[in-house]
């Protein structure tokens, strides 16, 4: 299955912020649309970073005043993106390597096109794997038949 | 009136395509204890089933032992099947929102995406899509022509589509009359003059979209030696690496097989079926009649993305084939449906997770749902659709509780009949489909098949005397 896969069954489309907007802003988009990270764009739309839950975390560790700072001292610079045509296993593979988990999809103009999550990926690999296992146990079932 | 759901008043649902997603989609709505509900499953074609009739290839017969499954949700009180009823013709989205409560689109990916390539539009080259509804007798295929006269015929695209379509045109006669493939098209293939088959993929054998069984399926043709070039399927040092950190003895099992057939010698049989990696078509080249006479294709070379897929990417090697026949199969898309919102980028229903999305409000449609490859694209096997359409239907059961389904001013099970009899008199009910479905069997037995397909709506309204 490729990321298309998912972003097929988004449309709800993506919750940016830009990264002059506080932290209190950003943590309060999360809390509404119950998200666990948002992507950081700039004034021309283009990607320059992601900010996540645990980017927060780890920075109140050593600021207290965290909800007050600009997003850009928080988020995350280094974005690993991917196309929607890139194989879901292979996502996986990198989330859970790398340790993150959500990953913006940008296409070939790198336009952001969605974001995915591992909850994401980790459904469409249960739903993959129950569909074989029914497809099988049918097949079986007929055998006997 | 009393609440939605119960027998004074039952939840009513129409569904739209009666494949697989449709009768999953069924079934889970009949499993809700506690609530009376009605299905009407709908289908522009006389015959329930969508592509487990119409595109699992006929040589694969126990695939279609799934259709046991729907016959016994077909069998559930409050179940009615209206075949040869089509949305947008006989009846209109804004109509149907007068007699149900909710609408489930599970209309499938129909269609397939263009090879964007000079001479593209040359004769002689057809999207697979198409070839599939010929030989399985699907009635808006049956008078398409390929020109079987041809010896060399490349499949571009590597997946399940692409494997069964070189697969039939490399079967014999008699192999092909074990199956239920369309009588017309057993007739064309038995005096088919192919001789070589290509089948090329883009990117290695480590990343081949088909199965392990089906790449067997290869090597086991009664008549057709199958072939793969040793350069191509060495693996490269990303797939290698790739292969190894995900201990995928699956794909590693299937590189084996592919691997092994850079060895085999011709022994004598009648059809070559050469896989192909690496490579991509860049141009057709056509005769004096416009019709295609070669492919010239480019070797490609594997990068990693960002995200760790393996993507192919063009080197400056190319060669030419000579092939007088192509078929694509490079990926599906779904057709929009009069009257229901489309995401043109994907191919799909305007959704979000399978509730159909006004495009303007980006708001749900109250009431309205999708299934199935219509929902998400084409992936997986048949059975993958199960989960799709229960997780669709779970919404629907979501939204009936938050009372946000559509409030229909006749919810009458007898007027919409009367409706689609008015619209359709030759509307196909399930009893219909049974008596067409002996009929077929019985005619197959007659010749020694395991069915014989009627393969026009005519004839199947002929055979019932409707």
């Amino acid at each position: 299955m490729k990321v298309s896969g998912i972003l097929a069954t988004k449309t709800g489309g993506v919750i940016t912020a830009h990264p002059d907007q506080q932290i209190r802003e950003a943590a309060t988009m999360m809390a509404k649309h119950n998200i666990g990270s948002i992507v950081v764009v700039n004034q021309a739309g283009e990607l320059v970073g992601i900010l996540s839950e645990r980017d927060i975390v780890r920075k109140a560790v050593t600021h207290d005043h965290v909800f007050d700072m600009p997003i850009s001292d928080v988020m995350t610079q280094n974005v690993v993106t991917a196309l929607p045509q890139d194989d879901l296993m292979s996502v996986a593979h990198t989330m859970t390597e790398r340790r993150f988990r959500h990953m913006p999809i940008l296409n070939a103009d790198r336009e952001l096109m969605g974001m995915i999550s591992i909850g994401d990926v980790l459904k469409a690999q249960r739903d993959k794997y129950r569909g074989e296992i029914d497809t099988l146990e049918t097949q079986l079932m007929a055998d006997d038949a | 009136m009393s609440e939605v759901g119960t027998v004074e008043n039952p939840l009513r649902v129409a569904i739209i395509g009666a494949g697989p997603s449709g009768f999953y989609a069924t079934e889970h709505l009949f499993k809700q204890k506690g609530l009376t509900i009605e299905v009407d499953l709908y289908d522009r074609l006389p015959t329930p089933f969508g592509l487990v009739r119409n595109g699992v290839a006929p040589d694969h017969q126990k695939i279609k032992s799934v259709t046991a499954v729907f016959d016994r949700t077909a069998k559930k009180p409050g179940f009615r099947f209206f075949g040869n009823v089509e949305l947008g013709k006989d009846i209109t989205v804004e109509e149907m929102r007068q007699y149900y409560h909710a609408l489930i689109y599970t209309t499938g990916a129909q269609t397939d995406r263009p090879m964007n390539i000079p001479g593209a539009d040359l004769e002689g080259h057809h999207p697979a899509t198409e070839f599939v509804a010929w030989y399985n007798g699907h009635p808006d295929f049956r008078d398409y022509q390929f020109d079987l006269s041809q010896e060399r015929v490349a499949v571009v695209g590597i997946g399940n589509v692409a494997m069964d379509v070189a697969r039939i045109l490399c079967r014999t006669p008699e192999e092909l009359k074990q199956t239920d493939i369309a009588d017309y098209a057993l007739d064309a293939l038995s005096k088919s003059n192919v001789k070589e088959v290509y089948v090329l993929g883009r990117r290695g054998p480590a990343q081949a979209a088909f199965t392990t069984p089906e790449i067997k399926e290869f090597g086991e043709m009664e008549d057709a030696d199958v072939f793969t070039i040793p350069e191509e399927v060495e693996l490269d040092p990303l797939s290698e690496a790739s292969l190894s950190e995900s201990a995928d003895r699956g794909t590693q099992r299937k590189v084996e097989i592919i691997q092994s057939y850079a060895s085999n010698q011709p022994t004598g049989k009648s059809r070559k079926l050469i896989v192909r990696f690496l490579v991509s078509p860049t141009e057709l080249f056509g005769d004096e009649n416009g019709r295609v006479k070669a492919m010239k294709i480019v070797h490609n070379e594997l990068y990693k993305t960002d995200a760790g897929s393996l993507r192919p990417k063009a080197t400056d090697k190319t060669e030419v084939l000579d092939v007088g026949l192509v078929f694509r199969s490079i990926g599906y898309r779904g057709v929009p449906l009069p009257g229901v919102p489309f995401n043109d980028s994907w191919g799909v229903i305007l959704n979000e997770d399978g509730r159909v999305i006004n495009p303007d409000t980006k708001q749900p449609v109250p009431g309205e749902y999708t299934a199935g490859w219509i929902k998400r694209g084409p992936s997986g096997v048949i059975g993958t659709n199960k989960p799709d359409a229960v997780a669709s239907v779970d919404l629907l059961l979501t939204d009936l509780r938050d009372g946000n389904l559509i409030a229909p001013t006749t919810p009458d099970a007898a007027a919409i009949a009367a409706l689609i009899a008015a619209r359709q008199p030759h509307y196909f009910t399930y009893a219909d489909w049974q008596k067409l479905d002996e009929l077929e069997l019985a005619n197959g037995a007659a010749q020694g098949r395991p069915r014989l397909k009627f393969t026009s709506v005519a004839a199947m309204i002929a055979a019932l005397g409707k």
